[in-house]
């Protein structure tokens, strides 16, 4: 079946359908990891975008119950130059266009995806609208620009947990858990638990609009600040609880819990051009000197210079210098824009989780 | 940290001659860390002997020491030069091997020279088995079953626990000469035996069989701080069992998902770390069960390797250079990567297209041999292809190899009878691809060929793709479309437009599609640009597209964007010579990377086009523009569109480029120097004889013949020996020496198809006629002589394969002036503008023409490094439009000091085949031996072949009656040097009659012992064997088979043998001295 993913700038990619039918709009970015396309699929910070992969062959091993990185694929539409119609490892349970039918995500492929990517990295990422039903171009261009966009909508809303609960980890022995921890959830990834887990945490879960004295009364040994989708700045709300945490408890933040902690510490956050998506952004943490290959996928950055003083520069990305952790001077509290719990990606930050464990000593 | 400052002076070795398993890749690395290391300021000394690298150019290195490659050369070297450090990972298994031997004989210490990148702990760890499973135990990583075997007796006992099949793996060899996959215990026991004799430490790995797992690669780069990246991961098509030099491999990995992918990065960086590499590259390999996800580490290569030049032009990422940085003490976030000139080399880079590599294989010429791919390499060469698909890529591969094929084509297998299919899928052998497709072509399931090859179900799935493709555009109806299109009434043109659009991106080449619709490769050409499905190109810049690239990096692809801006400045391009093949390797490579250097100096855009990824050529900063391409006809004209490029030089990449010259200037390029139509009248038997005729040139007497019937009157007519060969031929293939009428019938029928277009030609076979090469450059008007180089060896060994001096050592002023007047008037007759390379042979002072190519030759860069002039550089300049005058080279120069070239064959990858010289090359590379004393020069090229000529022992001498007058000569010489003769029973008389003793052996099959014995047990030095030439006496094939077995080195010229006795002469004079290229041009 064809399908056409349309950008708010005029362009047109005409492809091939696979997974769901459908039509849906969301911001176009692009992933240059090679491997790991489930994970990415099911990482909730996706929430609100239509994710291109730039590697060309996607599909080829098939999906599996263990990579996931949430409940389901979260991103709005995915986009590949290939699709593996095969799907070859040991634990390949699915084939992609089934996983992806079944959780109603519309697949587009046999469409010149660095092309495409090469459009978002010189214009900036934009809003587009994949369809598989309304084949004309113009139209699904109007549709793709009439969309609200990114900015200033508060994405968590629509990832994080609707109550709270406490991590389950089924092949993890939790009775010698030293720490407990409360993890705000704005979309978190299922491996940011299995590591607090396998760094002896006992990990519950909360809501992202939990107060900050609903936190403090469950007395945790420290806080995380999880992922999560889109712009911080309306979140205002975590913003808020995170700023009456400050001082009380250890803090560990994520990503879009980076940037939160950020605004919450008075720093300012902009849009970058067309984000950081992939497993290979060198990170150097200015410490010890030693680079980190690391996980990204933001489109948000907190400005390095927008920092106050009560913070230090720990972390910076070597590719384009901007903001990738920072520590507070005085309190326990520290965060990376990067991930350190990869899942996909290389594992080298994973030392991070043993910091955060140290710090609730 | 910024670079270091205790060291000035860096000592660098290179990897020697080209041999399987260490080629041009090594010339590669080893240039890019000269150049690297140069840019920072450190002084250069280099050691090559292997004459056709860049990396011996003069400009490279500031000492340049063409010299054997042995610890004891290497001290000489070091105590004359005094380098501060020596970095011993860029040159391959020889400079690491070299390297240790330094080291632990004290010799580093004594002069107080350092190792860089990797230190002698770290190498050994690495490449001593028993220490490197050690390691691996320690931090927790899987290694197959295995045990360490010092003796056949370990051996047999290892066996009993580790059970067949059993791998056998020889530590401290290249390319895993020796190693094996043994399934009995009588295979077992050969192998170990043959495996013990060549590794240098007499040390066997034997381990258990992971026959069947996926195999996969990983290139991990480490610096000083301790940062590691992975540059590229490679998963081997082949599974394990298939060298990984002889496996079609692919980046990046496929079937890995990202959990799997990580664990193995995480191993990989836990290697590099306890083996301690400080820095620099290692190439780590894995294996894993397909059933279970199970990884074990195979090993690991603490150097670059071939894999490691592979990732650089698969990724854009430069290894060696940067390797050759992070020795000398910067970080890796202290460099820029070039290609996006803003990032830094501290990332992974990541692709956005599929790299697929296929070894090209010799054995047509080693026929005899066993031809199953096993744990040893014994592919030739390879090429490398890019596209957006893995069929794509796959396709665009196989045509790149040059081998016939265009893409994953039908074959003759066709006929093969569907019960054979089985075994030929599960043994690998070089067809195996192909006979995957007449597998899936007659219907074998995924699975079924799966269970033959366990090859992953995720290629085959993409063969199928391909294969049900074709089958969908033969069918009738789509038939008719494109036929309606094509031949009348361009209707259907949307859906023709669709369908050749798919098969573009599956990677069918236009010949492909003309084969199936029965229509020319040029119709299907027309019909494309017609409907505008034009090849797209896309740039390889290491980040996906995430950064702006900076490198003119492309290949091409069918795709909507077009990523090439054409500049509008005077541009060149340069066509290379593909794959690596016997016959056509680096010394090609070499003189296109000249035409590069030296047009861009001349203020012109260059552009190359090759599909070799070992090479320099394909550097992306060796020209202006690089595309990385098949060489064929349709991939060039996509490039010469795109580029309009004002000249397109076809003479100096060996025969790939003159093959497409003719159909290329037809569709309109501009082809730059000698015409093809001169170049086809030098190749052109009845056209070459009139030239010679016109300027009254004898060529040795010849007929021409399609049958054997035609053919046995004429040879009886020129009188046995006549050399026969098929028309239009590289290397000497399938050029043979006949001696009898039986054996003429037998080549007829059997070695050619010799048909009315293509006759095979009859020579008269000159016998005991000098050889010489003689290489010339002209601009149409002058012509300048750049070397004479006389054969020791007599006319019928093919120049490759002999040895050379240069300047002739025994020929005549008159013959001089003759050999020159002949060759400035072939060059006048062929209007010759570029280079010219004459063979000739010299019998009863009469000078035969052999053989013209007004092309670059073979020994160019042999006679550029012997005469001290870049002639190469010059044809290029010459060939854009320059005189000789104004590049002021006229006068001819003749050295005062003595360079001898010297081949390297691969016998003993081949055991079994015909390991006898003669018209049809089979040496894989060479080396070069500069001496004022030409013996001693001779003495230096044999030892850089590895034959270390003994000065004393024992000498055995059996020669062909003809011979035995020209061997007392010999004889008593190396009676008079102190040597021992042992001679068969004839020999032995004509010896005692002239005064010498000898120790008598019988002949074979006439009582015990034999000189088989003597050279089983190591009890003989030396060897002079001339054989008959008869065919019909197997056993003196034999003796050179085992002594070339044994590295007992073996004379089988009189000649040959004259120039060893003096060489030894030399050696045992002992004042053999080292001396650089730079000192000896002084001497110009």
């Amino acid at each position: 079946m064809k399908a056409i993913l349309a950008l708010a700038d005029g362009t047109g990619f005409e492809g091939e359908q696979f997974g769901a039918t459908g039509e849906t709009v969301g911001e176009v970015v692009f992933n240059t990891s090679m491997t790991g396309y489930q994970e990415v699929l099911t990482d909730p910070s996706y929430k609100g975008q239509i994710v291109t992969m730039t590697y060309p062959l996607i599909g080829n091993y098939g999906c599996n119950e263990a990579d996931v990185e949430s409940i389901g694929p979260q991103v709005e539409g995915f986009v590949v130059r290939e699709y593996s119609a095969y799907h070859s490892n040991w634990r390949s349970k699915w084939s992609l266009d089934a996983y992806l039918a079944e959780h109603d995500i519309i697949g587009i492929q046999g469409i010149d995806t660095r092309a495409l990517t090469r459009r978002l990295r010189v214009h900036g990422v934009m809003n587009g609208c994949l369809s598989t039903e309304d084949l004309n171009p113009e139209s699904l261009v109007t549709k793709a620009k009439a969309w609200h966009g990114l900015v200033g909508w508060d994405l968590v809303q629509r990832v994080t947990c609707p109550s709270s609960y406490a991590w389950q980890q089924p092949e993890a022995n939790n009775s010698h858990a030293k720490y407990r921890v409360v993890a705000l959830d704005f979309g978190i990834k299922y491996n940011i638990l299995r590591q607090l887990t396998e760094h002896g945490c006992e990990v519950q879960v909360v809501p992202a609009k939990t107060t900050a004295e609903e936190i403090l009364a469950a007395e945790p040994d420290g806080v995380f600040l999880s992922n999560g989708p889109g712009d911080p700045m309306p979140v205002d709300y975590a913003i808020q609880t995170i700023r009456t945490l400050i001082g009380k408890k250890p803090l560990f933040g994520i990503c879009l819990g980076h940037q939160l902690l950020g605004l919450a510490l008075g720093g300012k956050t902009f849009k970058l051009k067309f984000g950081h998506r992939g497993a290979n952004q060198p990170v150097k943490h200015l410490e010890t000197d030693r680079v980190e290959i690391t996980a990204q996928n933001h489109g948000f950055c907190v400005d390095i210079d927008s920092l106050p003083n009560s913070v230090d520069v720990t972390h910076v990305n070597l590719n384009d210098d901007t903001l990738e952790g920072i520590q507070h001077r005085e309190h326990p509290i520290f965060s990376v824009q990067y991930h350190p719990e990869a899942s996909p990606g290389p594992h080298d930050a994973s030392y991070l989780f043993s910091r955060f464990t140290e710090m609730m000593e | 940290m910024p670079k270091r400052t205790d060291i000035e002076k860096i000592l660098i070795i290179g990897s020697g001659a080209i041999i399987i398993g260490q080629a041009c890749e090594f010339d590669y690395s080893g240039t890019q860390a000269c150049k690297a290391l140069k840019e920072e300021g450190y002084e250069i000394t280099l050691v090559n002997s292997n004459p056709a690298t860049i990396m011996t150019d003069p400009d490279f290195a500031d000492r340049t020491y063409i010299e054997p490659i042995t610890a004891d050369t290497v001290e000489l070297i070091i105590a004359k030069e005094r380098p501060q450090a020596l970095l011993p990972t860029l040159g391959g298994q020889t400079a690491l091997n070299v390297s240790v031997e330094l080291a632990e004989s004290g010799v580093l210490e004594k002069y107080e020279v350092e190792l860089i990148g990797a230190k002698l702990p770290a190498i050994q760890k690495a490449e001593d088995r028993a220490l490197f499973k050690e390691a691996m135990t320690k931090i927790g990583l899987a290694v197959p079953h295995s045990g360490i075997a010092h003796s056949v007796q370990e051996a047999l006992a290892l066996v009993q626990e580790i059970g067949f099949p059993a791998i056998i793996r020889p530590a401290f060899t290249l390319g895993g000469t020796g190693g094996g996959i043994a399934y009995n215990i009588e295979e077992y026991e050969k192998m170990v035996t043959a495996g013990l004799a060549l590794s240098p430490i007499s040390e066997l790995l034997i381990e258990e069989s992971v026959i069947g797992w996926k195999e996969f690669e990983l290139e991990v780069m480490r610096d000083g701080a301790d940062n590691v990246v992975i540059i590229c991961s490679i998963e081997n098509v082949d599974a394990m069992g298939v060298h990984t030099g002889d496996s079609i491999t692919v980046a990046p990995i496929q079937t890995l998902t990202d959990k799997e992918y990580q664990l193995m990065r995480d191993s990989a960086i836990k290697i590099i770390r306890e083996i301690g590499v400080d820095t620099g590259g290692s190439n780590i390999q894995f294996a894993v069960d397909p059933k279970t996800g199970t990884q074990v580490v195979i090993e690991m290569n603490p150097r670059v390797s071939r894999s490691s030049a592979l990732a650089s032009k698969a990724t854009g990422f430069p290894i060696a250079k940067i390797a050759a940085k992070l020795a000398v003490g910067y970080n890796l976030d202290e460099i820029p990567n070039d290609i996006t000139a803003k990032t830094p080399a501290c990332f992974e880079p990541t692709i956005d297209y599929v790299v697929v590599k296929i070894p090209r294989w010799a054995f047509e010429k080693f026929q005899g041999t066993d031809e199953t791919l096993t744990t040893q390499m014994k592919s030739v060469g390879e090429a490398m292809a890019i596209g957006r698909t893995f069929k794509e890529a796959l396709q665009k591969g196989l045509r790149s190899l040059e081998t016939g094929w265009h893409g994953l084509d039908n074959h003759p297998l066709d006929e093969l009878p569907l019960s054979e299919l089985p075994s030929k899928l599960s043994v690998p052998n070089v067809k195996r691809v192909f006979y995957i497709k007449a597998a899936l072509a007659r219907g074998m399931s995924i699975e079924e060929i799966h269970t033959y090859t366990h090859i992953d179900p995720f290629f085959l799935y993409n063969m199928k793709e391909i294969v049900d493709f074709e089958n969908a555009l033969s069918k009738p109806d789509t038939r008719q479309y494109i036929d309606q299109y094509l031949q009348k009434s361009k209707t259907n043109g949307e859906l023709t437009k669709k369908l050749l659009r798919q098969a573009k991106q599956f990677g069918f080449s236009d010949r492909q599609l003309g084969d199936i619709y029965d229509v020319s490769e040029e119709t299907i050409r027309e019909c494309r640009k017609e409907l505008g499905v034009d090849a797209t190109f896309k740039t390889v810049d290491t980040c996906a597209a995430e950064f702006e690239a900076e490198t003119p990096y492309y290949y091409s692809t069918c795709s909507s964007e077009d990523e090439v801006r054409p500049s509008d400045k005077a541009k060149i391009m340069i066509l290379g010579g593909g794959p690596n093949r016997i016959g056509q390797g680096i010394e090609f490579d070499y003189c296109c990377v000249h035409a590069a250097l030296a047009l861009k100096a001349d203020g012109y855009e260059t552009i190359m086009v090759n599909s070799n990824p070992e090479t320099v050529s394909t550097d992306y900063d060796t020209s202006d523009r690089l595309y990385f391409e098949p060489l064929t006809c349709e991939d060039v004209l996509n490039i010469y569109h795109k580029e309009k490029p004002s000249g397109v030089i076809v003479q100096f990449g060996g025969q790939t480029p003159l093959n497409l010259a003719i159909t290329l200037k037809e569709a309109g390029v501009p082809i730059i120097g000698t015409s093809p139509e001169d170049i086809a009248r030098s190749e052109d038997r009845r056209l070459f004889k009139a030239v010679l005729d016109d300027i009254g040139l004898m060529q040795p007497p010849n007929g021409t013949a399609t049958s054997s019937e035609e053919a046995a009157p004429i040879a009886a007519a020129l009188g046995y020996p006549v050399i026969v060969r098929p028309s239009y031929v590289l290397g000497g293939r399938a050029m043979q020496i006949v001696y009898d009428e039986e054996l003429l019938h037998e080549y007829m029928h059997s070695a050619v198809q010799a048909s009315p277009e293509h006759p095979v030609l009859i020579d008269k076979y000159l016998e005991e006629a000098i050889e010489v090469d003689v290489d010339a450059i002209s601009d149409g008007n002058l012509t300048v002589i750049g070397g004479i180089m006389e054969h020791i060896e007599e006319a019928g060994i093919h120049s490759g394969d002999s040895d050379c001096v240069l300047p002739p050592y025994t020929l005549v002023d008159e013959q001089i002036e003759n050999l020159k007047t002949f060759t400035y008037s072939l060059a006048k007759a062929l209007r010759v503008r570029g280079l010219m390379n004459v063979q000739y042979a010299i019998k009863n002072d009469e000078i035969y023409v052999l053989e013209v190519n007004p092309r670059a030759s073979r020994t160019i860069p042999f006679v550029s490094k012997a005469i001290g002039v870049p002639l190469a550089k010059l044809a290029a300049r010459v060939m854009a439009g320059k005189t000789l005058a104004e590049l002021e080279f006229t006068n001819e120069i003749e050295p005062a000091y003595f360079s001898v070239k010297a081949p390297v064959f691969p016998f003993n990858r081949f055991p079994g085949s015909n390991t006898r010289l003669g018209p049809e090359m089979k040496s894989t590379g060479e080396v070069m031996g500069i001496d004022t004393d030409v013996s001693r020069a001779f003495a230096k090229a044999q030892k850089a072949c590895g034959y270390t000529l003994p000065i004393g022992g024992k000498v055995f001498i059996s020669v062909k009656n003809k011979d035995k007058r020209a061997i007392i000569f010999i004889a008593k010489k190396l009676t008079d040097m102190g040597f021992e003769l042992i001679a068969t029973h004839g020999t032995a008389k004509v010896l005692l009659r002239n005064g010498m003793e000898s120790e008598l052996v019988f002949s074979i099959g006439k009582g015990r012992p034999t000189i088989h014995d003597y050279i089983k047990n190591h009890a003989v030095d030396l060897i002079i064997n001339t054989p008959t030439g008869d065919l019909h006496r197997p056993n003196e094939l034999l003796i050179r088979e085992m002594a070339i077995a044994h590295d007992i080195p073996i004379f089988s010229t009189i000649p040959g043998a004259a120039a060893a006795v003096n060489a030894i002469d030399a050696l045992q004079r002992g004042d053999i001295t080292v001396t650089p290229l730079q000192d000896y041009f002084q001497m110009l």
